[in-house]
């Protein structure tokens, strides 16, 4: 038999179609959605007069304009509460299960598909919001689309695409101390670029993945995004079924046992062949900070900001774009940056992993003065879970406060705004201009960076306390 | 349905700048609307209007001299967030192609799926392209889809573009994929037996 990749497996096994000199019809297994990118979809099968084809495939709730404060309350904004209602309104329409606000389930996309059972290994996951790679850590072939697509996946359970080529990021090697899943995701965005991977899919492998806890494996995939590429993916392991086993919708008894050995054939064949491939030595791996506009600007904590020595035309141009957002000039050092903002949460690090991370470095320390720092879990069931692990008491010993699930600061579209001009180490996932608010400037790092950040008001290696 | 392409010979508007994402096509904030309209009004809004939410003269989009039907983008176009609201305000802000040296995965298929073209030509192409703009900001460029064929009508060079021919086939008459895919249904559920 040829040898396949763990992507080939996955892929190859819901084309339905081989459309001549296009696209393959691929069927879709898991299809999340959300208040913004779904109602235009809805309108669309409503113009055409169909109905949802697989309704029991599809499950939804509210995430980006959610405020993270109050949510017993009514939702001020009138255009955001139009479309969490209208994504409660369709949803009843048609029989999709709907986790709104206040319900036990509710949380970011991105948190609650795992956290439920819903993804698991072996499956096509797709949601209108390119962090939708984010489930490719059970081994799924998972990543975002557009609204015209969710239209088709409401509408036939497929949407057509051409197959994308096949990556793999291999890194090996021991792990330094303080280096966490969002530094590797972030060392290898910065060597690749924010475009080397447009066009493919990524298998992540090696130790310093197999190392990683499944929160951590999430942090991965949910960025492979942001080096361009369609998604990425880890082959299931032990760990994994670990994961999924007892959830909600995870399969039970004769069919968890014929699910397991499935899941268990889910890996690369030795000798089978990807277009592009990556080696990365763990230990070359530091604690990472974005100091420009894009997730590719990346740089370790001890190092100083790169020249535009070398760039030419609009590279450079770009470049200097970039730092002139920022406020920053080439060639200095990042560490010790006074920053005004600090963000923990969203589908990137809004997991129970990353708050404990994050108290567990603040545990009997005091949060900077000059610092707001914002601390929003996933979803209902990560709060639940902070609380009852006791990390409230020792947040708010040390100056925090836990706000509400949703996505919040990573976006701008909800309350949680960081104001213009303001400095904000943030556990996302894009450093864009405005991400965060107009004028924003947004540096992505992990949650322990983000936690001695809070504590320093600045710029701060955890290495180096 | 899709407003179906026809040949296009226009001006084009510059934005020599990479790494143009979705969130400076059209800000989160922006996209709370339920329905697929007035999206273009919003297009580029952080670099389009000043904080003081007046044009801001500086932006391509603002100077009198720019106009036409084409886009023209520095690399790596399109990347970040998969909203399709960024095609959206492209094409309603009158945009009918879009042409870049390389483009984000999720953005070429939302823009192929609007009606919106995207060209890719080569760095070297790209870089004719800006510099005919700068020379003569009223030089027009011609788009031939049935032949793939991308025209600098001033320097007389063209481009042979890449399109998947389906999506070419759709893009000419104006077909979506739903109309394809519902058209399938009993092919997919026999599939779903498997």
């Amino acid at each position: 038999m040829e040898a396949k990749t763990l992507f080939d497996k996955i892929w190859d096994a819901h084309v339905v179609k081989q459309v001549e000199g296009g696209p393959n019809v691929l069927y879709i297994d898991r299809h999340f959605i959300h208040e913004v990118t779904s109602p235009v979809a809805f309108l669309g099968l409503k113009n055409r007069g169909l109905k949802v084809f697989r309704p029991a495939q599809t499950t939804a709730t509210p995430d980006h304009n959610v405020p993270t404060e109050n949510q017993h309350l009514s939702i001020v904004d009138e255009m955001s509460r139009n479309q969490v209602e209208m994504l409660r309104r369709n949803c009843e329409e048609h029989g999709i299960t709907h986790y709104g606000l206040g319900n036990d389930g509710h949380g970011v996309v991105h948190i609650i598909g795992p956290e439920q059972g819903l993804t698991q290994p072996g499956m096509t996951i797709v949601c209108g919001d390119s962090h939708t790679s984010t489930h490719g850590a059970f081994g799924a072939v998972a990543f975002g689309i557009g609204t015209s697509e969710v239209e088709m996946v409401l509408a036939s359970q497929c949407i057509m695409q051409p197959k994308p080529k096949k990556m793999l990021i291999t890194v090996n090697g021991e792990l330094k101390p303080n280096v966490t899943a969002k530094d590797i995701v972030l060392y290898i965005i910065a060597k690749i670029s924010t475009s080397g991977g447009t066009g493919h899919f990524i298998e992540f492998a090696g130790t310093a993945f197999e190392q990683l806890t499944m929160e951590g494996r999430m942090t991965v995939c949910n960025m492979s995004i942001e080096c361009g590429a369609r998604g990425g993916l880890i082959a299931p392991d032990e760990k994994t079924i670990e994961y999924v086993k007892g959830r909600q919708f995870a399969p039970k008894g004769e069919d968890w046992d014929k699910a397991v050995a499935y899941w268990k054939t889910l890996k690369t064949d030795e000798g089978a062949e990807f277009d592009m491939a990556y080696n990365f030595d763990a230990a070359d791996i530091e604690p990472m900070i974005t100091y420009g506009t894009n997730p590719g600007m990346g740089i370790k904590i001890s190092e100083n900001i790169p020249t535009s020595e070398g760039l030419v035309g609009n590279d450079k141009v770009s470049f200097l774009k970039s730092l002139e957002y920022m406020g920053f000039n080439e060639g200095e050092a990042i560490a010790g940056k006074p920053i005004d903002y600090v963000f923990l949460g969203s589908c990137t690090n809004g997991r129970i992993e990353d708050f404990r991370t994050f108290a567990n470095y603040v545990k009997g320390k005091k949060k900077a003065d000059n610092v707001v720092a914002w601390l929003v879990p996933g979803s209902v069931a990560v709060e639940k879970q902070i609380r009852e692990e006791g990390l409230v008491e020792i947040l708010e010993a040390a100056g925090f406060e836990l706000r509400q699930p949703g996505c919040s600061a990573c976006l701008a579209m909800n309350p949680d705004k960081v104001p213009a001009g303001k400095y904000a180490v943030s556990t996302t996932n894009r450093n864009f201009e405005g991400r965060q608010g107009p004028g924003a400037r947004t540096l992505l790092a992990s949650p322990l960076v983000a936690a001695a950040c809070a504590i320093t008001g600045k710029v701060t290696n955890p290495s180096d306390l | 349905m899709i407003d179906k392409f026809i040949k296009i010979q226009s001006s084009a508007v510059p934005m020599p700048i990479e790494n143009v994402d979705t969130d400076q096509i059209i800000p989160a904030r922006f996209l709370k609307a339920v329905e697929r309209k007035g999206f273009g009004d919003n297009l580029f809004r952080d670099w389009r209007y000043t904080s003081g939410n007046t044009p801001n003269p500086e932006f391509v989009m603002n100077k009198p001299e720019f106009s036409g039907s084409i886009l023209v983008g520095g690399k790596n176009f399109g990347s970040g967030s998969s909203r399709e609201h960024a095609a959206w305000a492209i094409y309603d802000a009158g945009f009918k192609v879009v042409v870049s040296s390389f483009f984000a995965d999720i953005f070429k298929g939302n823009a192929l799926n609007n009606g919106l073209l995207p060209v890719q030509v080569s760095p070297e192409f790209l870089d004719e392209i800006f510099a005919t703009i700068s020379k003569d900001s009223k030089s027009t460029f011609t788009v031939d889809l049935e032949k793939q064929i991308f025209t600098n009508d001033a320097t007389g060079n063209s481009f042979e573009f890449e399109i998947n021919a389906y999506k070419k086939v759709c893009l000419l008459n104006g077909y979506d994929d739903i109309d394809y895919l519902v058209a399938m249904k009993e092919q997919i559920a026999e599939f779903e037996t498997k």
